[in-house]
């Protein structure tokens, strides 16, 4: 599977409002989320340690991780304070047809 | 308060987390933050796992890169140790002579393991792992087929059992309790834990009491009471921590197994406070003191009461939380009951993943969850909310947890 193009990761209705799923794309663990009906993308992997942040929680508009509730920002992926060191990535996602497809790399 | 002059002794995860907060909330006079090891601060629950096994550089388990301190004019005083503190001149002292004045301490000066108090409980062949100097030194003996025996089978007693056997060491383990984590978690946990590193091949012998170390020049031998000596390269021994209130107690501050703080982190002295491992301290929720050894504590407890002293006024207060990772397992625990009268599975021993809840009077006091972390945040909401909850409701995996919460 190819980087930097338009991958298709999941039927259209599989992340419904307020739920996140990780898939994986090439090397990279993704998460994408629902938030208010809108779709987000970003690394799966926490920062600080090595966790699926979809193993976590959605609180309003982050991601904490289930090992040691580090936060990120949702929409940019940004880091919310200790024990948090570095922001994860985020991505492009949208819908096309009836899949989700996101863009990494 | 640009002019103010923050010294912090004890460069470990809450002094680091300490001064990195103070900067965060504004704070703009100086800090020292003075260390004894030759390390920049760092976090400690890798070391028994991913640096003993060999998996990370010990540079891995810093807090932040050294350049960092430099960035955010956060001076280190690395390698020396503080001797003492001069309450009236409002001055500390170093083993070298140096001395340095403050306008307020902040001690974050952690624990120390227990030595083994019996004769051989610090020989050469005999380990104890608190710092990353000590890891490396255990990591180095641990080869296939070296014959290892561990003394305390608690948390970290465990966790070098877990990671010695990854690298194919020959385990034994010595407990004087008849379970593992007696001290800390429920005996259905302890019983958990026991099978599962019996099931990973470690020898784990409950309800034995060791007498003594002999070292024979080439090997040891563990005497225990009523039993054969139990024959091994090396001994590894995790029998608790206990807090280093040295300095403290020297200079009068109040100390009872551990410096005695607020929820503020505030002493006795108006102008020194305290943080992380070291302390004993105030928790509004639990409404009594506690001693915690915990990554959460280190790190929250700092923070909160770094912002205190750059004039916050929000205290540090959160249902005590704690984790460990064992072979494939993580296990977390919220709460530090002192009892508890009925637990409730929420799940079977025998799932991949489950959570026991220990309840008293029909409240939740603690939460465990194997393999299971995202019961873990609303077992914590469940503590804190003190609500009396459906033990039915609470056993049966189809109703959700955020709905006991409400």
């Amino acid at each position: 599977m190819s980087e930097n193009e338009w991958v298709s990761v999941a039927d259209k209705g599989s992340v419904p409002e307020g739920e996140m799923k990780g898939v994986t794309v090439g090397s990279t663990e993704v998460a994408i989320y629902n938030l208010k009906g809108e779709l987000y993308a970003t690394d799966n992997l926490c920062t600080h340690a090595y966790a699926f942040l979809t193993d976590g929680w959605m609180d309003g508009e982050e991601v904490e991780c289930p090992l040691h509730a580090g936060r990120f920002e949702i929409k940019t992926g940004k880091g919310m304070g200790a024990p948090i060191p570095c922001d994860v990535k985020s991505f492009p996602v949208r819908i096309e047809g009836d899949k989700i497809q996101v863009k990494v790399g | 308060m640009s002019d103010q002059n923050i010294v912090i002794i004890g460069a470990g995860h809450a002094g680091g987390r300490a001064a990195d907060a103070l900067r965060t909330a504004g704070y703009t006079g100086a800090v020292t933050l003075c260390g004894e090891e030759r390390h920049p601060p760092y976090e400690r629950p890798p070391l028994s796992k991913e640096l003993l096994f060999g998996a990370i550089p010990h540079e891995k388990t810093y807090l932040f890169p050294e350049a960092y301190y430099a960035e955010k004019n956060i001076a280190l005083k690395l390698g020396v140790a503080v001797t003492a503190i001069d309450r009236q001149a409002q001055r500390v002292t170093f083993a070298d002579g140096s001395t340095l004045p403050y306008d307020a301490l902040m001690l974050t000066t952690g624990a120390r393991a227990r030595r083994l108090p019996l004769p051989g409980g610090d020989g050469p062949r005999v380990f104890y792992l608190r710092d990353i100097d000590d890891t490396l030194a255990l990591r180095e003996k641990l080869g296939e087929g070296t014959r290892l025996a561990i003394i305390g089978a608690g948390f970290i007693g465990l966790e070098i059992a877990a990671t010695a056997r990854k690298r194919g060491v020959s385990v034994t383990v010595i407990e004087l309790a008849a379970l593992p984590l007696a001290r800390v978690a429920a005996p259905e946990i302890g019983e958990y834990m026991a099978q599962l590193h019996r099931g990973k091949g470690v020898d784990l012998r409950t309800g034995v009491k060791v007498t003594a170390i002999e070292d024979t020049g080439s090997e040891l031998r563990i005497m225990v009471e009523g039993g054969e000596p139990i024959v091994a390269d090396y001994a590894a021994i995790g029998i608790g921590a206990q807090p280093n209130v040295e300095l403290a107690q020297q200079a009068g501050i109040e100390c009872k197994d551990g410096i005695v703080v607020d929820q503020f982190g505030h002493t006795n002295d108006p102008k020194i406070f305290a943080a992380g491992d070291v302390t004993r301290h105030l928790n509004p929720l639990l409404d009594r003191h506690v001693r915690l050894e915990a990554w959460q504590n280190a790190q929250n407890q700092a923070i909160a009461v770094a912002k205190v002293m750059a004039g916050g006024d929000q205290p540090f207060s959160e249902v005590p939380w704690f984790w460990t990772d064992q072979y494939e397992t993580n296990m977390q625990m919220a709460g530090a009951p002192d009892r508890w009268d009925r637990v409730v599975w929420r799940g079977e021993p025998t799932d991949p993943g489950f959570t026991l809840f220990q309840l008293l009077d029909g409240r939740v006091v603690a939460a465990v969850t194997i393999n299971n972390a995202r019961d873990m945040r609303f077992g914590r909401m469940l503590i804190q909310s003190g609500k009396i909850v459906d033990p039915a409701a609470l056993g049966d995996k189809n109703t959700k947890l955020q709905d006991l919460v409400r």
